[in-house]
């Protein structure tokens, strides 16, 4: 059964990205440590005001994800660009878009590994309060997330064949993360602050339509990029 | 090229030609290997004979001209001719942090086997006794050997191996034309990349020089004796 194949590979993927990652750790430990450092820096910038922290916490929250999220998404290729696995993963018959699913998979375990310690410091750090619609704004962060890894991970396989990747995937990456990065901050801002406008609906629903084409279309396009 | 014709015939190239940028790296090859043939593909470096391997192996695209694995169109149909080939390129493309078993385990899931013998693989490439210590501590005979043993699991009919016997001592050696007579005497067809003739001196069925992006010399079935093939190697 082609499917069963197809989910065989996409899972072996993802197995061998967090098996090398997890015992590598470095990959995690830096990207996390970025993460926390950003939050802690917006901390010191805005001062002691309480309400002014809670007011940039969402910001804050996401920024840190981003440039975190840009770190783990070029290592994602680096394991195999160091050791020449790239062509050898090529050359394995079946469809090329399991190796993206397999590496988007993988990703959004990562990261969200990664926001599961962002947001606990950033609730400290910002003296956030949980706010009563909890669920949604786990929604709102798993929304976001899988917007920003997706394209994450495709823009880093397009980067990859290119000398300056570390250079070129933020250049690629950020224009295109604008709409999701808006969505998701304005979807957990309102959530936090108690979504007195009714607005975080809507862009909840913005961030689905976003991740839909998001997910969607780098599975198409992911064979041409990669082609050697 | 018609992926309907000559299913006869391994690799049937025509008029192979690819550039990178303004130079032209291969220049109109033509090229046939049949079943139960191994030939050698020689020249000096820079010649065009890893290009055609990739060329051959799908992982690049000929800017003019086409090849047929099986019958399969390289370009057209990448994916059928991707399930009958082996490739052995330069690098042994491990994963470090994997140990020797779990790099063969995701090969085979990629490959899509069923009951991969994992442990017959290794057996059979001399590495049973480090299957669990991770790649980064092999040295690179010992991942050359891995490499192998992913090859022993794909069991391709076409085997495109550049360079082979690098990094390998003299048992390696044994073994890899071990591995390459076997396909070969089941009907498969083995295009290597060589160097040196020597360590392939008994196995191979002809030579192909290409120089400058051309075929300099076919010696199609030319009886190999020993002074023949210190003169390829020569050439």
């Amino acid at each position: 059964m082609a499917w069963r194949d197809d989910w065989r590979r996409v899972r072996a993927i993802v197995w061998k990205d967090l098996t090398t990652e997890g015992r590598s750790k470095a990959g995690f430990n830096s990207v996390a440590a970025l993460g926390v450092t950003i939050l802690v820096l917006f901390g010191f910038a805005l001062g002691p005001d309480a309400q002014a922290l809670r007011d940039a916490a969402a910001g804050a929250l996401w920024l840190a994800v981003l440039f975190a999220g840009v770190l783990a998404f070029n290592r994602s290729y680096q394991v195999e660009l160091e050791s020449g696995a790239l062509e050898p993963l090529l050359l394995y018959p079946g469809a090329r878009w399991t190796i993206f699913a397999g590496k988007l998979l993988a990703n959004c375990i990562f990261v969200g590994l990664m926001l599961v310690i962002v947001v606990l410091v950033g609730i400290v750090l910002f003296q956030v309060r949980v706010p009563a619609a909890w669920p949604q704004l786990i929604g709102v962060l798993a929304l976001g997330s899988i917007g920003l890894v997706s394209l994450g991970t495709f823009y880093a396989a397009m980067a990859s064949r290119s000398r300056a990747r570390e250079v070129l995937l933020p250049l690629l990456l950020f224009p295109m993360l604008v709409p999701v990065l808006l969505a998701a901050m304005s979807a957990s801002k309102a959530l936090l602050t108690g979504d007195l406008m009714h607005e975080a609906s809507a862009w909840m629903r913005m961030l689905v339509a976003y991740d839909v084409i998001f997910v969607v279309a780098p599975l198409l396009a992911f064979e041409h990029v990669i082609e050697v | 090229m018609s992926s309907a014709a000559r299913v006869d015939i391994a690799i049937d190239a025509q008029g192979v030609a690819r550039r990178f940028g303004a130079r032209w790296v291969l220049r109109g090859v033509n090229l046939q290997v049949r079943p139960g043939e191994m030939v050698g593909l020689l020249g000096a470096n820079g010649s065009g004979k890893s290009t055609l391997l990739r060329i051959l192996a799908t992982l690049l695209k000929p800017s003019a001209g086409g090849a047929l694995v099986y019958g399969h169109d390289v370009v057209k149909r990448p994916d059928d001719v991707r399930r009958h080939i082996g490739f052995l390129a330069h690098s042994p493309g491990l994963y470090d942090d994997l140990t020797a078993r779990e790099n063969l385990q995701f090969a085979a899931s990629m490959l899509g086997l069923e009951r991969p013998d994992l442990d017959a693989a290794l057996d059979r490439v001399g590495l049973s006794h480090v299957r669990d210590e991770r790649v980064r501590g092999f040295s690179a005979g010992m991942q050359r050997r891995l490499s192998l043993a992913r090859l022993v699991l794909a069991n391709a009919r076409v085997l495109l191996l550049d360079e082979p016997y690098s990094n390998l001592d003299v048992a390696g050696i044994a073994l890899m034309n071990e591995l390459i007579g076997e396909s070969v005497a089941g009907g498969g067809a083995a295009l290597v990349v060589l160097h040196e003739l020597a360590p392939a001196a008994g196995l191979l069925d002809r030579t192909i020089t290409i120089r400058e992006g051309r075929i300099a010399d076919d010696d199609d079935d030319a009886f190999l004796e020993p002074e023949a093939l210190a003169a390829a190697g020569e050439r």
